[in-house]
C-alpha cells in the first residue's frame, strides 16, 4: 500500500495526498448519523488528467475511490465504507465559461455553490443558479449527482434537470463528454437531440464515474423579491393550497413546513411563498395573484397570511437559508439529519402526522419541511430530527426515527432521496426486477472492478 | 368571572349611534345602525360581528364610554364569529402564552415595560431614558394581551390579564412606564372595563418623553419637518393621550399634518384588515392612508406602535416618506441616532 501512497504523490504532489491519522479521522465521517469508516488515503487532484491517473491507479491496485464534494449530504454518501481513496474535489474550482446569451455556465467538478453565486453576482448580475439550502462550501457537482434541489426547483425542476452537459472520468479511466459538448464547443444540452447519457451518472451517487466538468443552466436574476407565508390549521387542505399556488405560475419557490417550536408555529401548517420581479409593480402583481388565489381560505377562515415582522422576513429570505443551523442546535451538541423522500404533494398531510408520531415515539425533536418541485409534480418532504452529539442514546433514537420514516415513505409510495446505504437496500428490495437488472448491467459495464464508491447502489 | 361593564340603557338612550355610524368600514345610517347595534346587544346574529375590522375606533366614538368594541369582541367569541383565520388566532394565542422565560433589567419602583417587544428596548435609550434605561421588564409574563381584541378572544384576555398585572406587582413596581401604547391602554381602559384593579401607576411613554424633553429643552435642535402621525388601534382606547403628540411635536419643531386620516378619522395600519378581509380591503386602506400622507407633503411618518411599523414602514419608505417611531423622532431632536430602522433585506435573488 505504500506504493499507492507514493504513486498518488507522484500524480498530485505530496501536499495534496495524506494517509495521516488525523486526515483519515476527518474524512471518515459526515455530520449525519451514519457510522464512520476511515479511508486509507485522501487525495486532492487539480486537473482532469490527475483524476484520470488516480482512477487508473485505483483500477490497477483494485483500490476503492470515493469522490467527495462538500461532504454535507448528511447520509454518509462519501464515507469510504470499504476504505481506499477519498478524492476531495475542492481544488478543481475553476469557473471556466459563462455563456450569457445561452444562459449557462461551465464549471469544474469542485466548484462550490457560494463561489458560483458570488461570481455571477459580480460578473453577470442578471443571471443566477438554483442555490440549495446547504452551506456555501457544498459543490455544484455533488448537488446534481444526488438530484439536489434549490431555490429555483419549483419553477425548473431538480437541480440535476438544470445540467447542460458533463465531462466525466469513467471508472476505467476514460474521459467522456456527455451532451452537446460531445460534438460541439457549446454546452447547451445534456442530451437532446442525442441520446441523453447524463442519466448514467446523475443519481448514481458517484458509483459510475467522477464529474470533472459540468454545464449548468442559469436563469434571470430579478431585481426584487418578496415572500408571504400562508398558514392553516387544517393540514388536509395543504395539497389543494399547493395546487392553487402552483396553478398561478407566478411563484419562484414554494416550501411547506411545520414545526412545534417556537410555540407560535405549533399546530399549524405553513407554506412559504417566494416571488420576484424587476419592478415594484411586477412584484405587487404577483403578490396580488397569490392573495387572490387563496382568498377562499381567508373567507372561510381556514387559512390566512401570517404577519411577518421585518427581522423574521430577512431570515426567511436568506439564500441559502441559515435557519436550519439553528434547528440543528435546538438540542445543543449540533446534531441534525433528515430523511427526504420525494413524494406526491397529496401525501404531505399524512407525512406530517407521521413525523409527529415518530418524534413522540422516539422522544426526539422534529421539524417537517419540503420543497415543491417543478409546479407541483412532486415534492421533497424532509423528516428532520435534531439530536445532541454527546448523547449516544438520543442519536440512536434519531437513527431509529429516520429508519421508520424511510420505511413509511416507501410504503406510502415515496422514493428516497440521497438515501443512506440502508435506504438504498430498502429501495433495491422493492425495485422492479428488470430495472434492477438494467442497473446491474450498467454498473458492471461502467465499473467492472467495482472500485467506485463501493457499498452504494450495490445492485450486484 | 370577569364581566364587561356595559350599560344597555346608555345605548337605548343614544340617538347618534356613533359606534356604527362613524365606523369607516361599515356603511350604515342612524336607523340601520340602531337596529344592528340592538342585535349585537341582544346577542343576536348581526353582520356587524363579521364586518368588524377590529380597528377599536368605536371605543373612541362612543360618547358614553360604554365599550361598544369590547362588547363586539365578546359577541364574536360567543357566536364563534372569527375576526381572523383560525390558524392566525392559534398562532397568536400560542406565541404570547406565558412560559416562564421573561427577562428583567435592574427593576426599580419606576420601571419601563418593554411588553413582549425586544425592539422597544433598543428604542428606549439615550438622554431621554437615562433614569430608567436599566430598569425594565420584558416577556410574555408582562405582555398586556390586548392584542386578542383582534382575534375574538376576550376570554384569553380575561384569563391572562389579572395574572399579568399580578406578575408586574410582584416585581415591586410602583410606576410603570408603558413603552407600548397598547399596554397603557390595557391598564387604563380594558382593565377598568372589567373591574380589574391595577395596583401600580401607569405612565404613557409619550408623557415621559414630554416631561424629559421639557427638562432638556435647551438641548433640543428643532427638526423643522412635516410629519404624518400614524394612529394605532389602541390609541382609540385612550384618546386622552393624543394631546401628547401635539405637545411633543411642538417642542421639537415638527408639524403634525392636518390630513384627512388623522385624529378621529385615522385609518389603522391595515395589518389585521389584510389578514381577515384579504388583499383588496387591506391594500385599499393602506393606499388611501399613504396617498393622504403623500398628498399633504409628509416628510416623516411617525409611528406610535411598533406593530404598525411592520405592515406600513416599508410601504411609506417606498413613497419617499421616512418611517420613524415617536421615540426615535425625539431622539433625533436631541441629536441622537434613530434605533428602529428597516432591516437590510437580502435583495440578491
Amino acid at each position: 500500500m505504500a506504493d499507492v501512497y507514493e504513486s498518488l504523490v507522484g500524480i498530485v504532489g505530496k501536499n495534496f495526498v495524506s494517509n495521516s491519522k488525523e486526515e483519515r479521522y476527518f474524512y471518515a465521517r459526515d455530520p449525519g448519523l451514519m457510522p464512520p469508516h476511515e479511508p486509507d488515503y485522501v487525495v486532492m487532484p487539480k486537473t482532469t488528467e490527475e483524476v484520470q491517473q488516480i482512477v487508473k491507479l485505483a483500477n490497477r491496485e483494485r483500490v476503492p475511490i470515493v469522490p467527495m464534494g462538500g461532504g454535507m449530504a448528511l447520509t454518509g454518501l462519501v464515507i469510504p465504507l470499504k476504505g481506499g481513496i477519498v478524492m476531495d474535489m475542492k481544488r478543481m474550482d475553476k469557473i471556466l465559461e459563462v455563456n450569457e446569451k445561452a444562459r449557462y455556465v461551465v464549471v469544474e467538478g469542485g466548484v462550490p455553490q457560494g463561489m458560483l453565486k458570488e461570481h455571477l453576482k459580480k460578473h453577470h448580475p442578471d443571471l443566477r443558479h438554483s442555490i440549495p439550502e446547504s452551506p456555501p462550501i457544498t459543490t455544484i457537482a455533488a448537488n446534481v449527482v444526488i438530484h439536489g434541489q434549490g431555490r429555483l426547483t419549483q419553477q425548473y425542476g431538480f437541480n440535476s434537470d438544470m445540467v447542460n452537459g458533463l465531462e466525466v472520468v469513467l471508472p476505467t479511466g476514460e474521459i467522456c463528454k456527455i451532451g452537446s459538448c460531445a460534438v460541439s464547443p457549446y454546452w447547451f444540452s445534456k442530451g437532446p437531440p442525442m441520446p441523453d447519457l447524463s442519466g448514467l451518472f446523475l443519481g448514481w451517487l458517484g458509483t459510475t464515474g467522477i464529474i470533472t466538468k459540468l454545464g449548468l443552466k442559469l436563469y434571470p436574476r430579478k431585481k426584487l423579491k418578496d415572500m408571504e407565508i400562508f398558514v392553516t390549521d387544517n393540514g388536509d387542505l395543504m395539497p389543494d393550497i399547493i395546487y392553487k399556488i402552483t396553478q398561478l405560475e407566478v411563484v419562484e419557490d414554494l416550501t411547506p413546513w411545520t414545526q412545534p417550536r417556537p410555540r407560535m408555529f405549533e399546530g399549524n401548517y405553513h407554506v412559504s411563498i417566494f416571488f420576484t420581479g424587476d419592478t415594484e409593480e411586477e412584484l405587487e402583481f404577483k403578490r396580488k395573484m397569490v392573495w387572490y388565489g387563496l382568498k377562499e381560505y381567508i373567507d372561510s377562515k381556514d387559512g390566512g397570511f401570517m404577519m411577518i415582522p421585518a427581522e423574521l422576513k430577512a431570515t426567511f429570505m436568506a439564500n441559502p437559508a441559515k435557519s436550519m443551523t439553528n434547528f440543528a442546535d435546538v438540542r445543543k451538541g449540533g446534531g441534525f439529519e433528515y430523511s427526504g423522500p420525494i413524494i406526491p404533494t397529496e401525501l404531505y398531510p399524512s407525512f406530517v402526522k407521521k413525523a409527529e408520531e415518530l418524534a413522540a415515539r422516539y422522544r426526539v425533536v422534529q421539524n417537517c419541511s419540503g420543497r415543491v418541485i417543478q409546479g407541483g409534480h412532486c415534492m421533497m418532504f424532509s423528516f428532520a430530527f435534531t439530536f445532541n452529539r454527546a448523547d449516544m442514546d438520543e442519536m440512536d433514537r434519531a437513527r431509529k426515527a429516520l429508519h421508520d420514516a424511510a420505511e413509511y415513505a416507501l410504503e406510502k409510495g415515496g422514493v428516497l432521496w440521497k438515501p443512506t446505504i440502508f435506504e438504498q437496500k430498502m429501495m433495491i428490495q422493492r425495485m422492479d426486477p428488470n430495472t434492477l437488472k438494467l442497473m446491474k448491467s450498467i454498473k458492471r459495464l461502467l465499473d467492472p472492478n467495482g472500485i467506485m464508491n463501493p457499498g452504494n447502489w450495490e445492485v450486484n | 368571572m370577569l364581566e364587561l361593564k356595559f350599560d344597555k340603557k346608555k345605548c337605548a338612550d343614544c340617538k347618534a349611534v356613533s359606534c356604527l355610524v362613524k365606523c369607516q368600514y361599515i356603511d350604515l345610517n342612524k336607523t340601520e345602525a340602531k337596529k344592528e347595534w340592538q342585535k349585537v346587544i341582544n346577542g343576536e346574529d348581526s353582520f356587524v360581528l363579521d364586518a368588524c375590522t377590529t380597528c377599536y375606533a368605536c371605543e373612541e366614538y362612543c360618547p358614553f364610554g360604554n365599550h361598544p368594541f369590547y362588547l363586539i369582541v365578546e359577541r364574536q367569541e360567543e357566536k364563534n364569529v372569527l375576526a381572523a383565520p383560525r390558524a392566525l388566532i392559534k398562532q397568536w394565542v400560542n406565541m404570547c402564552a406565558p412560559s416562564g422565560k421573561f427577562m428583567l433589567g435592574d427593576v426599580k419602583e419606576k420601571t419601563a415595560s418593554l411588553c413582549f417587544m425586544p425592539r422597544l428596548g433598543s428604542l428606549a435609550q439615550g438622554k431621554l431614558f437615562e433614569d430608567v434605561a436599566t430598569s425594565w421588564i420584558l416577556g410574555a409574563e408582562f405582555f398586556c394581551n390586548a392584542v386578542y381584541l383582534h382575534f375574538s378572544r376576550m376570554s384569553v384576555i380575561k384569563e391572562r390579564l389579572p395574572k399579568i398585572i399580578d406578575n408586574i406587582s410582584k416585581q415591586g413596581i410602583k410606576e410603570l412606564i408603558c413603552l407600548h401604547d397598547e399596554c397603557y391602554a390595557t391598564y387604563n381602559s380594558l382593565a377598568p372595563a372589567y373591574g380589574i384593579d391595577v395596583p401600580f401607576k401607569t405612565i404613557h411613554y409619550m408623557e415621559h418623553l414630554y416631561q424629559k424633553l421639557k427638562e432638556n429643552k435647551a438641548k433640543i435642535k428643532p427638526l423643522n419637518v412635516k410629519a404624518a402621525y400614524q394612529r394605532n388601534c389602541s390609541t382609540r382606547l385612550v384618546p386622552q393621550i393624543d394631546h401628547f403628540v401635539d405637545d411633543i411635536f411642538g417642542l421639537i419643531g415638527v408639524t403634525r399634518l392636518d390630513r384627512e386620516y388623522d385624529r378621529e378619522n385615522a385609518l389603522c395600519c391595515g395589518a389585521l384588515i389584510w389578514a381577515s378581509k384579504g388583499y383588496d380591503a387591506g391594500h385599499d386602506v393602506q393606499q388611501r392612508n399613504i396617498d393622504d400622507m403623500e398628498k399633504h407633503g409628509a416628510e416623516y411618518c411617525v409611528f406610535n406602535c411598533p406593530a404598525c411599523w411592520d405592515p406600513l414602514a416599508e410601504k411609506v419608505a417606498n413613497r419617499g416618506i421616512k418611517p420613524i417611531h415617536m421615540i426615535d423622532l425625539c431622539k433625533l431632536a436631541m441629536g441622537e441616532e434613530q434605533a428602529l430602522k428597516l432591516p437590510e433585506m437580502p435583495l440578491e435573488v
